[in-house]
């Protein structure tokens, strides 16, 4: 319930095969396969070598063309693991290799068992403070309501999205309080609901790109805070201000033109009660914070983005 | 004591008193044609002389007591006019002391009833608490002091009621032949004077089971028809509990619903036939629990949300639950013993709702990694982790939405939350609500506008029943008023044709609590934690003498918290205490047996200590404490509270009793009042209008659309309808706490989710064809429903007053306070300024209307005391008390329920003296009451001149305060006697 501390560990998976041709995807075009498992090389290499990550880096299941995209299989909070019920029929055995991974690291695993449950990690976005969970294509109230079980110390509200494939296709977590969120119509509605709907108060970061307000934040041990965006080539303008700081590590991002979400998982362990417990943070992308605490490399950029709190 | 010398005997017959009067006609001449004011009188009259009896007697060693009724009665009834009330008081201990042989126990009980009966007289409770306390310190001070000079000055006003009643006191006195007279109803209640155990029975007393938070039961009798407020300050006098503004007792209903009981009404009439049971619980959570101010208070907010976890009605994680369960072990077991704690050490708690194996594991070794950490700190920790809790301070309703599907409606701190199973799917901050309302089984409320609309909407939600919508309103316009509020909003007055609840939350609220319990200067109190039975350890420590010192102050403050309330009366009762201390005799003090016997030990030693160590005179640490003290308390208690005793005086010199100390006490009193018309609506709308319109431009529409509903309701309001409704404009002007810019884009969700009601149909009022009586009580419509809850008001207050703002924005306070002082509202003026203003009175108020009266009667007695203790040398101490007393307000004044608007202390100290000032506001119905207490101590040797000293600082006084009058004088003085005379 403190905040998470940091982030400790990652989960990736490979890329399979069956990704270039079967993968869901919003868009026809085709995937260059070669090209999307280098930037996953990179990805990973990002993770364990400049971020210190511990990266548990699962095989790829040339039946589940989908694999890469480990941040719809769980939603990790606190020391419980949520195996979550994707809404892809295609993709529902994602969940089984996550979660023997999960198990391994002594995670509470809460399983998505209710047949009529469907969640995709990818609609999950966890505050620091509350979830918020997209009502999406994937994701439905019942599936919500589980997550809400599964972390009861938690607001869990619910947003609905009406555009895009999830919940974090527009928005995700830029920094602690701060919330990144793309410039279209459906994510600023659904920002102000987020806004309405919280008890808490939160700086916006609006970019003009929806993909680029996907960002990974994390709290490192040994960097501090660290955001994980995509790459100036692809959205320039959205770039232009990440880039103030050398301390984000621009990653080429995995923007593998099919899909508009990050294939990222991230697991973080840390300890949150001093020396106590041993609780694991599985953020997508951002990590708990204390309101107090600003994070010196999301702040100046705050003030080129635009940012329009 | 002339006045308000009310026999005990009279005081019981009050209820009958129509009755009497006529009876004794002839008697009296000068019977009084309007039986409210008599009824007034006679309340405060057998308020006065039932505080005065039981306080007294309770304190007074039974020999003593009868020393009193000697000497004082003699000359009392001689006296003409001046019917000794304290005569007739002794009269009556005598009577008790012989058939109860002076037991405690009894004379409490009789103290409790005799209290009671006032409030059954009265249907006004505020007024009674004022009344009750200001009689009973008068009486006290004449009856209690046998060791004390007392000089009082009672004013006239009443003395044609006076005269009339000494005859029946005499007779009562003489002979209890009265009783056959009035056989029914006053028999009991003479009865009761003359034998207390007769009087347990005939006065309906009731026992109250009140389950406390640590699982105990506290049977606590009170009167049948005492109010709610009664039997919750006595449940707050029994934890000590000073920041009680947090909490509240809730009773189940016959449907088997929790209920808070309000303090207002009657307890009988709220709980009807269910039994009463109560439960003592939070009504409150504070957001941030850091931020009381006692360890005491976030200890029992630990108890409720421990209970709270285990029954589910918090839901937690399970690593939420082991530290939280950790924190509770470490609270109440101390460090963890691995000898002694063995695994199943635990099994007795309950950390949740299902508890198995392994969770008590967990909780184990978190346990045994908070070594060092004390109980307060171990709660505080627990705090900040519970309050984190997602539904922490969420207080649920079921509800449906407008399509029939299930929802739950959440109230906290921050607003009203809409929740579908577990999930959040809507919330209303309060600055986004403009109105809160319930009709029949409905409950609604109006939105303001977004930014892109121009229009309000209501949201309507179906509640199970009527009662529930009831329910659910009341509880968030007690929230709001709770957490957004300055100061609460003052009742609507009555009015015709009107209908609806005029509830209102009358208690103190947030800001209020807080910035009374930041004055809180008492020491740690001592209380225990449930399992462990150890004593608390306050952070920075205390041994055995801190522990000491923390009895006794405990006990002063027990007194000093009636004082500062009341105001007058107990100042006997405070030397009584003192003497107390003196002897180290606690075993009078309502605490239960164990304790004394606990602090007995310790107590003694620390007066040893002093005994040794202090030579010297009063001017100890000991002084500044003590005459700091009560002060203190006094705002903290300042709210109306009624029975409590009083405690005077914090005789310094007591515990110490330093040889050849010497000591006076002045305290002056200063009251203004200050009369406002009371003209509700339409100067009020106005005035908020023109605030609101300032503020926000949308502001202004509402406040159009409430104009305009008017007429409606004045023409409709021969519409018998039997349905309730009520409504509640929650203030937003001025409030700048919104923590998420509340953008009103919600429109769209709130359309699919909620319905939205065209805000015409269900703000228009209906109204009633009968008029509505005074007393919610005789309403007929109230019958229907809870008639003790339903007032016959149509509320539509606007409550967007620039006052109750929330201090957050300082620097518009200047131009708020302008406004205020405009024609608006009465009282309300005052309270702004004050809070902001510390030591501020406010002058710039309308014409005051004063009646000042007289003051006549001078009660001397005079006493040397010697008291002995088992385990102490003997202490002889005289004390003097002297009190002038100028006339108090017009009777009605008193018996108005008041609210306190603000409370301020403020000290400074010199040489030899210490000068305390405390300034209370007090709203009561249409009057603005300013009351200045100083305090002033002076220490040294006898050699000082006392009577020059007090002169003076009346003179002072008056200077500062030009506009005021004094109204009291009690000059408290304390001589050690060792030598022999002072």
């Amino acid at each position: 319930m403190a905040g998470f501390g940091n982030f400790t560990h990652a989960v990736v998976r490979g890329i399979p095969q069956s990704f270039a041709k079967e993968a869901q995807r919003t868009n026809v075009t085709d995937v260059d396969l070669q090209k999307a498992r280098q930037e996953h090389e990179q990805y990973v290499n990002v993770l364990k070598h400049k971020l210190g990550l511990e990266v548990l880096d699962l095989a790829a299941d040339e039946s589940l063309p989908d694999c890469v995209f480990v941040e719809d299989a769980a939603v990790v909070c606190g020391d419980a693991a949520l195996i979550t019920r994707p809404g892809a029929e295609s993709r529902r055995k994602e969940t089984e290799a996550m979660k023997r991974a999960l198990m391994e690291m002594n995670l509470n695993i809460i399983e998505m068992t209710d047949e009529s449950a469907t969640l995709d990690g990818g609609d999950v976005l966890f505050t620091g403070r509350e979830f918020f969970v997209g009502l999406s294509k994937r994701t439905n109230q019942r599936g919500a309501e589980i997550l809400a079980d599964a972390f009861k110390d938690y607001t869990v509200s619910t947003v609905p999205v009406l555009e895009g494939l999830h919940l974090k296709s527009f928005c995700s977590m830029a920094g602690p309080g701060l919330i990144a969120i793309g410039s279209s119509e459906s994510a600023q509605r659904a920002l102000k609901i987020m806004q309405q709907m919280s008890d808490h108060r939160y700086d916006k970061l609006t970019l003009p790109d929806d993909i680029a307000a996907n960002c990974i934040y994390m709290n490192l041990p040994s960097k501090g805070h660290v955001l994980l965006h995509c790459t100036p080539e692809e959205y320039p303008e959205s770039a232009k201000v990440s880039d103030q700081s050398s301390h984000i590590h621009t990653l080429s991002t995995f923007r593998l033109q099919c899909t508009a979400q990050w294939t990222l998982f991230i697991w973080l362990c840390c300890q949150v009660y001093s020396a106590a417990v041993h609780q694991r943070a599985f953020c997508f992308g951002q990590t708990k914070n204390d309101s107090k605490c600003h994070l010196p490399l999301v702040v100046k950029p705050r003030s080129v983005w635009s940012n329009e709190n | 004591m002339t006045t308000e010398v009310g026999s005990e005997t009279e005081v019981k017959k009050e209820p009958e008193k129509v009755e009497q009067h006529q009876d004794h006609a002839d008697a009296k001449p000068e019977t009084p044609c309007s039986d409210e004011a008599t009824s007034k009188e006679k309340d405060k009259e057998r308020e006065q002389s039932g505080g005065a009896g039981k306080g007294i007697s309770r304190f007074l060693p039974p020999w003593l007591k009868k020393q009193k009724s000697q000497t004082q009665v003699g000359p009392k009834e001689s006296a003409e006019k001046e019917v000794s009330v304290e005569a007739i008081k002794e009269g009556v201990q005598e009577e008790e002391d012989k058939n109860v042989g002076g037991q405690e126990a009894q004379s409490e009980e009789s103290k409790a009833k005799n209290e009671t009966l006032g409030k059954e007289v009265e249907q006004e409770p505020d007024q009674e608490v004022k009344t009750d306390s200001k009689e009973v310190d008068k009486h006290s001070l004449g009856s209690a002091d046998t060791q004390v000079q007392c000089i009082s000055y009672l004013r006239e006003e009443k003395v044609g009621e006076t005269n009339e009643k000494e005859p029946e006191e005499c007779e009562k006195k003489e002979e209890p032949v009265e009783q056959k007279k009035e056989e029914d109803h006053s028999t009991k209640l003479e009865t009761s004077i003359l034998s207390p155990l007769r009087l347990s029975k005939k006065i309906k007393m009731v026992v109250c089971q009140v389950t406390m938070l640590d699982g105990t039961v506290f049977p606590c009798e009170v009167e049948k028809r005492a109010k709610g407020q009664y039997l919750f300050f006595k449940v707050c006098e029994n934890l000590n509990l000073m920041e009680k503004d947090y909490f509240g007792l809730t009773f189940k209903d016959a449907a088997d619903q929790k209920c808070w009981l309000d303090p207002a009404k009657e307890i009988k009439r709220q709980i009807r036939s269910a039994p009463w049971h109560f439960v003592f619980s939070v009504k409150f959570y504070p957001p941030d629990p850091s931020q009381l101010t006692e360890d005491l208070t976030r200890y029992l907010l630990c108890l409720q949300l421990r209970q709270d976890i285990a029954s589910g009605r918090l839901p937690c994680s399970f690593v939420t639950h082991t530290l939280l369960g950790s924190y509770a072990l470490q609270a109440e077991l101390g460090d963890h013993d691995p000898e002694e704690h063995r695994l199943d050490y635990i099994s007795d708690f309950q950390f949740a709702p299902s508890q198995n194996k392994e969770l008590e594991e967990k909780v184990v070794e978190l346990h045994k990694s908070h070594r060092g950490m004390t109980p307060a700190q171990a709660d505080a920790n627990f705090l900040e982790n519970a309050k984190k809790l997602s539904m922490y301070g969420v207080d649920l309703h079921h509800a449906k939405d407008s399509e029939g599907v299930d929802i739950m409606l959440g109230v906290c701190a921050n607003g009203l939350l809409i929740y579908k199973d577990r999930l959040r799917i809507n919330r209303f901050a309060w600055p986004k609500i403009l109105k809160i309302s319930y009709k029949r089984s409905n409950f609604y409320i109006k939105i303001r506008p977004g930014e892109a609309e121009q229009f309000e909407s209501t949201v309507g939600f179906k509640l199970p029943n009527h009662r529930a919508a009831k329910k659910v309103w009341k509880v968030c316009v007690e929230h709001h008023t709770f957490f957004r509020l300055m100061t609460p909003e003052p009742p609507t007055k009555p009015k015709f044709l009107t209908l609806g609840s005029k509830f209102r939350y009358s208690g103190r609220t947030q800001a209020q609590t807080r910035q009374a319990s930041i004055l809180i200067d008492r020491p740690a109190p001592y209380f225990e934690r449930t399992a462990s039975k150890r004593i608390s350890r306050s952070l920075d420590g205390g041994v055995c003498v801190s522990l000491v010192l923390q009895t006794l102050f405990f006990i002063l403050f027990f007194f000093c918290f009636t004082f500062c309330i009341l105001q007058s009366k107990l100042r006997v009762q405070g030397e009584n205490i003192y003497v107390r201390h003196s002897n180290l005799m606690l075993e009078d003090l309502d605490k239960t047996q164990e304790d004394v016997l606990k602090h007995q030990a310790s107590i003694s030693e620390l007066k040893r200590s002093f005994m040794e160590a202090k030579p010297e005179p009063r001017p100890s640490q000991w002084d500044k404490r003590l005459t700091a003290s009560p002060v203190t308390s006094l705002r903290l208690q300042a709210q109306g509270n009624a029975d409590e005793k009083l405690k005077s005086e914090p005789p310094i010199a007591a515990t110490a009793a330093p040889p050849a100390a010497g000591g006076t006490q002045l305290e002056v009193e200063i009251e203004e009042t200050v009369i406002i018309e009371e003209v509700r609506k339409a100067p009020k709308a106005a005035a908020s209008e023109a605030m609101q319109v300032q503020e926000k431009p949308q502001e202004a529409l509402s406040e159009e659309a409430k104009d305009e509903k008017k007429p409606t309701r004045d023409s409709t309001s021969s519409d018998s309808e039997s349905e309730e409704e009520a409504e509640y404009h929650p203030q937003m002007s001025g409030i700048s706490t919104e923590q998420i810019k509340e953008e009103p884009e919600k429109e769209d969700q709130e359309e699919a989710e909620l319905s939205v009601q065209d805000s015409e149909s269900q703000s228009e009022p209906t109204a009633k064809d009968e008029p509505a009586p005074p007393t919610a009580e005789d309403h007929p419509a109230a019958g229907m429903q809870d008639a003790s809850e339903q007032g016959d008001e149509e509320i539509l207050v606007t409550p967007d007053e620039a006052p109750n703002g929330h201090m957050e924005a300082p620097n518009t306070l200047g131009s708020v306070v302008e406004e205020e002082e405009e024609p608006k509202v009465n009282g309300d003026a005052s309270h702004a300024e004050t809070a902001h203003l510390p030591q501020v009175i406010c002058c710039s108020e309308p014409p005051v209307v004063k009646t000042e009266m007289v003051t006549i009667s001078d009660t001397f007695a005079a006493q040397k005391t010697e008291i002995s203790t088992k385990e102490v040398p003997i202490v002889h101490t005289e004390t003097k008390t002297i009190t002038y007393e100028a006339a108090q307000l017009d009777g009605n004044t008193d018996g108005e329920p008041g609210v306190l608007m603000t409370a301020q202390t403020i000290t400074s100290e010199s040489l030899c003296t210490t000068t305390t000032t405390h300034i209370t506001k007090t709203l009561k119905g249409g009057l603005s009451e300013t009351r200045i207490e100083k305090r002033i101590v002076i220490t040294g040797d006898s050699d000082i001149d006392h009577d020059q000293a007090l002169a003076q600082a009346i003179k002072e006084a008056k200077e500062q305060h030009p506009d005021m009058s004094v109204t009291r004088v009690v000059v408290h003085k304390e001589t050690e006697l060792a030598e022999e005379e002072d």
